[in-house]
């Protein structure tokens, strides 16, 4: 089986998720070939074809061109499957093809078993089996459920590939949130509230419950998107990622979007009232509780120790 | 202006899922039922478009059974114009490829200026949908967007990246834009708007009259993932668990030293 794996850059840079996508080849046996939308200088490590297109030429998002490119690529490979990373370029690149070849997609991909592929569904509380029926397959790889097991080494032969089509979409620019003052990746104790705390005002006890702790909060997105704390507390795949000494995580429910951005945490306390919420898969301790009553109840032991 | 903004019905994530007895999908019985959270932003962001033209027609599409209707009301509680319920009781049993079909297909010649979905559904998560009904009708399709403004006939739009980073595009009309969390502040229908809600136009279709594709994947199986957390779950009254808790911090971690 031949499996066309579609690598990353940005902002001329290789990005590491390029190398799930040949550990995925590799797990399942397939032989790799690789497209990338890159540079001379930024070559992933491999020993196999590289189909590379010129990031300066052709940008680093640009859909309907690089669709363009890859049915090229896809036409002289032949490949039984097409494998991108589950990111903002393989979710926005994937159906494109998928539509293109009418070739069946599947979405978010952690594990192969007997030849189907599984992925999550209902906020990772039920798996998912998919099988394909039609002869090529487009998948997209959840973040970080494919790993290799040594440093990549190898030297890829690269062919070059051009496409004169247009695009309708025109990229103006990448526009960067500002960081602010807070970094709470070198933070050792980290208490974050979610949607699970109700209402703003509740933000209070789990500021406290921080102090308390000599350390600091933040959030999921929700309670951000919501206004209730800033942006550059926001811990996650779009927020920040950290690794304190302790994550105490407040009515968080472990969406995969915020485990990428505290499962480093040394150790991990859930706070939720969902014995079943996913973030029990990375907790140390589930606490099955109110926040609203084991929050201050918790301070109020702390402050008496 | 003409915009159709898709909307799916999902159950709420904090529900406990059992299985249907084919195995295939989550029983239905029992489960309270919301919008998907991703097309809320979506039905926001249109509301927010008429509200600046007025003359603009809002149409809200939901594949489903019977019971979608309700989140259907809730659209035309927000400010929505009229919905179209494509009937289909095994909706769960379509692939991305034929939802977005069976939407392509009412869409085509309906002279839409704009298509809005969400980023993604909560229960199937297959964040397709929306870009292939884009490509399935030919038309510009940006996803993942938290930053939408429309000049004329022109939309300046922010794509979310990884890490914090945005991607500003400019497209012009008609397009499609799949609506990430945080786009807009969904607003609260008002009771006023509940009781206008109800007496506005909802067109059934039966959902045969629109299927043209075949599926291109099944779901052979549904399951429950096996249990990686090894954590502890503490369950009790509060000052039993905190006094756990506080026990468990002392003996495990270094922060009250
Ligand atoms: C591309 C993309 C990027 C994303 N990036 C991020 C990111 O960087 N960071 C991030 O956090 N999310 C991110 N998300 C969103 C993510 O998918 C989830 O929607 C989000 O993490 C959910 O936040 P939450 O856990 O606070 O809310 P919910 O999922 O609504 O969970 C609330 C939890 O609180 C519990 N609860 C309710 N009431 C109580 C109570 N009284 N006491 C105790 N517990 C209670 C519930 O059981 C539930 O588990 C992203 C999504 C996408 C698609
Ligand atoms: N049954 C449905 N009816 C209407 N719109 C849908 C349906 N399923 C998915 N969508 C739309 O497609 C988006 C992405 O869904 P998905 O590809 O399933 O993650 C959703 O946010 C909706 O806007």
């Amino acid at each position: 089986m031949k499996a066309l794996l579609v690598g990353e850059t940005r902002d001329g840079k290789l990005l590491a998720s390029t190398y799930e996508t040949l550990a995925f080849a590799r797990e399942i046996g397939a032989e790799p070939v690789m497209f990338l939308v890159g540079s001379d200088s930024a070559l992933p490590h491999f020993d196999g074809r590289l189909h590379l297109a010129d990031a300066a030429r052709y940008g680093e998002y640009n859909p309907g061109v690089h669709k363009a490119l890859l049915l090229d690529v896809i036409a002289r490979e032949n490949p039984q499957l097409i494998v991108f990373s589950h990111s903002s370029y393989g979710w926005d690149l994937a159906p494109r093809l998928s539509v293109a070849l009418k070739a069946a997609q599947v979405s978010e991909v952690v594990s192969v078993v007997d030849g189907a592929l599984v992925v999550p569904a209902c906020n990772a509380k039920l798996r998912r089996q998919v099988r394909a029926s039609s002869a090529l397959t487009v998948v997209t790889l959840q973040a970080g459920a494919f790993g290799l097991a040594a440093e990549p080494t190898g030297t890829p032969t690269v062919e070059q590939v051009e496409s004169a089509a247009a695009e309708k979409i025109e990229f103006l620019g990448y526009e960067a949130t500002e960081k602010g003052a807070v970094d709470l990746s070198r933070a050792e104790v980290i208490v974050s509230a979610g949607r699970g705390i109700g209402k703003p005002e509740n933000m209070a006890m789990i500021k406290d419950l921080a102090a308390a702790l000599h350390g600091e909060f933040g959030a999921s997105r929700p309670v951000v998107d919501a206004g209730w704390v800033e942006h550059n507390r926001q811990v996650g795949s779009t927020g920040q990622t950290v690794a304190p000494k302790l994550y105490l995580a407040c009515g968080i429910s472990g969406a995969i979007q915020h485990l990428a951005g505290m499962k480093k945490s040394e150790f991990v306390v859930a706070i939720n009232t969902d014995k079943e919420a996913p973030i029990g898969e990375v907790a140390d301790v589930l606490v099955v509780a109110d926040v609203k009553q084991l929050v201050p109840a918790l301070i109020a032991k702390i402050k008496a120790l | 202006m003409k915009v159709l903004v898709c909307i799916k019905q999902v159950p709420d994530m904090e529900s406990r899922f059992k299985l249907n007895a084919a195995g295939n999908w989550y029983d239905t019985a029992d489960l309270a039922w919301r919008m998907n959270e991703y097309d809320e932003f979506a039905v926001e962001q249109a509301v927010l478009l008429k509200e600046k033209a007025p003359d603009t027609e809002l149409v809200a599409l939901s594949i489903g059974p019977e019971r979608v209707k309700e989140a259907m009301k809730k659209a035309l509680a927000m400010g929505i114009d009229r919905g179209v319920h494509v009937q289909d009781e095994a909706s769960f049993e379509k692939d991305p490829y034929q939802i977005a079909s069976v939407i392509a297909e009412y869409a085509r010649n309906e002279n839409f200026d704009l298509i809005l979905t969400g980023m993604q559904s909560q229960d199937r998560g297959s964040a397709q949908v929306g870009i292939l009904v884009g490509e399935m009708l030919g038309l510009p399709a940006v996803s993942t967007v938290v930053g939408f403004a429309l000049d004329g006939q022109v939309v300046t739009a922010k794509r979310e990246l990884e890490g914090g980073l945005k991607a500003v595009v400019k497209v012009g009309l008609p397009a499609l834009f799949t609506c990430q969390l945080g786009l807009n502040t969904p607003r609260y229908p008002t009771l006023p708007n509940i009781m206008k809600a109800k007496k506005k136009e909802l067109t059934a279709i039966p959902v045969a009259t629109l299927l043209k594709d075949e599926a291109l994947a099944v779901t052979e199986k549904v399951s429950y993932p096996e249990k990686r957390g090894s954590g502890l779950v503490l369950e009790g009254e509060i000052g039993e668990l905190t006094t756990k808790l506080v026990a468990l911090l002392k003996e495990k971690t270094s922060v009250f030293k």
